[in-house]
């Protein structure tokens, strides 16, 4: 067993490092309170990502990616994870379910977003179907050769600033013993396509300027070449490609917290209150203690699934585990950090109440930890017949 | 042109140094190491020259404990093509002297042939700022130290150097020694193609003895302690109260 990095890996990592301290953290504080990314900024990211040979880095060399392994790639998102969600987005990381791109889809879709040409975003949830995706409304209808699509997504990160969208829609149902059960296919859908609308989202408090759009389906009309995959097969290109999406949100929350820590254990040392620096204070150092023992735990955890899927072992579980232990990990770093600066903790003048604001969404997207404690607890119990 | 780039691994800017307990020096036991900011500046100016034409091969060169091989190997990610490591000690805590470091460069430059030797005005963990100047007068070539600008047209080089009080602009005889200064220049990140093909870049492994140079210190550290305590600042909450401690407190206004 080795826990160390290699060289490679580390230059990987100060590499990114001091591109999010550079190009990402001077930015921050205007976007958090604009709720905005200005056009210039960015496209300045996205250049520069692009020159580093960093834009999309997950995707392997024979069709222009970087060829990462998970684990280098949780390495290069660790980092990302320090700076603003809403900003990072253009150090362009396309979703990897692209490669399931087949015959021409590969010129329109899967190169052009390696190149940076366009961007992607991706849809499964609706106002109706948040954790129980199958139970989406948003359907398509066979017409002729073509399908034909209404319905509505939301809370879809990206979409504003996406060329194109895979979708899953519901294209058919099964009867089956527990009653009818959807067939969902993907679709990879243009913006500007007729009777597609992206429309502004909600306003959240977690990630400002990292926005989540509507999508609108108003008979909009999709030839088969626009399937993503095999039609009917939604679930299985979901299951090929997205669980490992759940170790971006694990790694962020990881690197995240060891900025939050860093503000912590600096105002421990400085900070004196009864004429001692509040550090002395047990009530304050044991805070740190477990802090730290925390964030390391989360970090071998997410890493250890990662380096799973880069050696084919099953890592459905232990990725469930390490999304829940690092999210949840990081909404405790961040409410500690604010109680260790006291009110200060909570005024707009310092990150921490942005910091903390932000947590809150880890815990939500990409599976709620209920559903994650649902994965692991079902792998557990399903081969005992419980 | 060859370009010879020497680098030195150092304590990493950020870190808070400590002095050690028995202060004989500072803690280097699991503490981040860099290479010297300094020489990041020579090796960017190293493959600008390369990119403009004006040098043909780069060669960095590091003098220190095995480990070293880091430093080198970010030295050629940056873009520098070949290393040569010196393994001179396996103790981190074992600060090679400047005379002695500049005796082996001068092996090195021996061996080498380049036409430009580019180096950090000094390293930001003894601050000697001695070892371009020793190596030139070792070589009997002509020195520029403190570079903010270097130009080379045929067989001279302009250097723009920074001094008190202003900016002074020398021209020197080629080969020549460079010492950079903070000013010359910002260097690059390492991308990520280069950062993969770092790996396959040659590096050569030597020690001092080849060069015949001898590593034992001359010089004694009688004592090293912690500069005096800097008072700690305090976060005002308004402007008024900053007002107020600036006259009060400060005197200032
Ligand atoms: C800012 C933001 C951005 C997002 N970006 C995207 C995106 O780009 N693309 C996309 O498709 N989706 C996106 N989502 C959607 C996200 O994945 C869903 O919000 C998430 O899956 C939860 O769905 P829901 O919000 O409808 O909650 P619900 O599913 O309605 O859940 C409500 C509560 O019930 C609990 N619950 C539900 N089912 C169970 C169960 N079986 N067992 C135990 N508890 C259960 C949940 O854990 C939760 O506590 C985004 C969400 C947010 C907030």
């Amino acid at each position: 067993m080795n826990f160390g990095l290699t060289e490679e890996q580390e230059m990987i990592v100060s590499t990114v490092r001091r591109f999010v301290e550079e190009e990402i953290y001077p930015h921050e504080d205007l976007v958090d309170r604009t709720g905005e990314v200005p056009t210039e900024i960015a496209a300045q990211i996205k250049q520069k990502t692009m020159d580093l040979g960093f834009y999309a880095c997950n995707f392997p060399e024979e069709v222009g990616g970087a060829g990462l392994s998970h684990l280098e790639f949780a390495l290069v998102e660790r980092e990302l994870g320090r700076g603003s969600m809403a900003l990072n987005h253009f150090f362009g990381r396309p979703q990897n379910i692209l490669m399931a791109c087949e015959g021409e889809q590969r010129e329109r879709y899967l190169l052009p977003a390696v190149r940076g040409e366009r961007m992607d975003a991706l849809a499964m949830t609706e106002p109706d179907a948040g954790s129980d995706v199958r139970g989406m409304k948003c359907v398509a209808k066979r017409d002729g050769g073509d399908w034909v699509v209404n319905g509505t997504k939301h809370f879809i990160s990206g979409a504003d600033h996406a060329d194109f969208i895979i979708v899953f829609i519901a294209t058919g149902e099964d009867d089956t013993p527990k009653g009818p059960k959807k067939r969902i296919t993907a679709f990879l859908v243009d913006r500007g396509t007729p009777g597609f609308e992206i429309a502004p989202g909600y306003e959240s408090v977690s990630h400002r300027g990292y926005k989540n759009m509507i999508l609108r389906f108003d008979n909009c009309r999709l030839p088969d070449a626009q399937v993503l995959g095999e039609v009917d097969g939604g679930f299985a290109v979901m299951n090929e490609w997205l669980y490992a999406t759940r170790i971006t949100v694990a790694t962020m929350a990881v690197g995240r917290a060891r900025r939050v820590f860093d503000y912590a254990l600096n105002y421990s040392a400085e900070r004196k209150q009864f004429g001692q620096q509040i550090g002395k204070f047990q009530g304050v150092s044991f805070k740190l203690a477990d802090m730290i023992t925390e964030i390391d735990a989360a970090e071998w955890l997410t890493l250890s699934s990662a380096w799973r899927l880069d050696q084919g072992l099953p890592a459905n579980r232990e990725i469930a585990s390490a999304k829940v232990y690092a999210s949840e990990m990081l909404a405790r770093v961040t409410d500690e950090a604010i109680a260790i600066y006291g009110g200060m903790g909570l005024m707009n003048d310092l990150p921490l109440e942005r910091f903390w604001r932000d947590a809150r969404v880890e815990r939500i997207w990409d599976g709620t930890s209920e559903i994650q404690r649902h994965i692991i607890s079902r792998e557990l119990l399903r081969p005992l017949g419980a | 042109m060859k370009v010879l780039v020497p680098v030195k691994r150092v304590i990493d800017y950020n870190v808070k140094v400590r002095v050690k307990a028995d202060q004989t020096g500072v803690d280097l036991a699991n503490v981040k190491m860099s290479m010297n900011p300094f020489d990041e500046i020579s090796v960017e100016q190293a493959i600008r020259l390369k990119e403009a034409g004006q040098a043909d091969e780069i060669v960095v060169v590091s003098i220190g404990v095995a480990k070293n091989q880091e430093t080198l190997r970010t030295a050629l990610a940056m873009g520098a093509d070949r290393a040569i490591l010196i393994e001179a000690t396996d103790n981190v805590e074992n600060d090679i002297e400047p005379l002695t470091v500049a005796k082996i460069l001068k092996g090195v430059v021996e061996e080498e042939q380049p036409g430009l030797v580019l180096l950090g005005k000094q390293a930001i963990d003894n601050d000697a700022n001695a070892t371009g100047q020793m190596l030139s007068a070792l070589l009997g070539w002509s020195q520029a130290t403190f570079a903010s600008g270097l130009e080379i047209e045929g067989d001279k080089a302009t250097v723009t150097r920074e001094v008190d009080g202003g900016l002074q602009v020398i021209k020197v005889n080629m080969p020549a020694i460079v010492t950079v200064d903070l000013r010359l220049n910002e260097p690059r990140y390492a991308s990520l193609p280069n950062i993969m093909k770092a790996k396959k870049k040659p590096m050569d492994t030597k020690t001092p003895a080849d060069y015949g140079v001898d590593i034992a210190p001359r010089l004694t550290t009688v004592k090293v302690t912690e500069p005096p305590a800097r008072k700690a600042g305090v976060i005002v909450g308004s402007v008024g109260e900053l007002v107020e401690k600036l006259k009060t407190e400060a005197g200032v206004i």
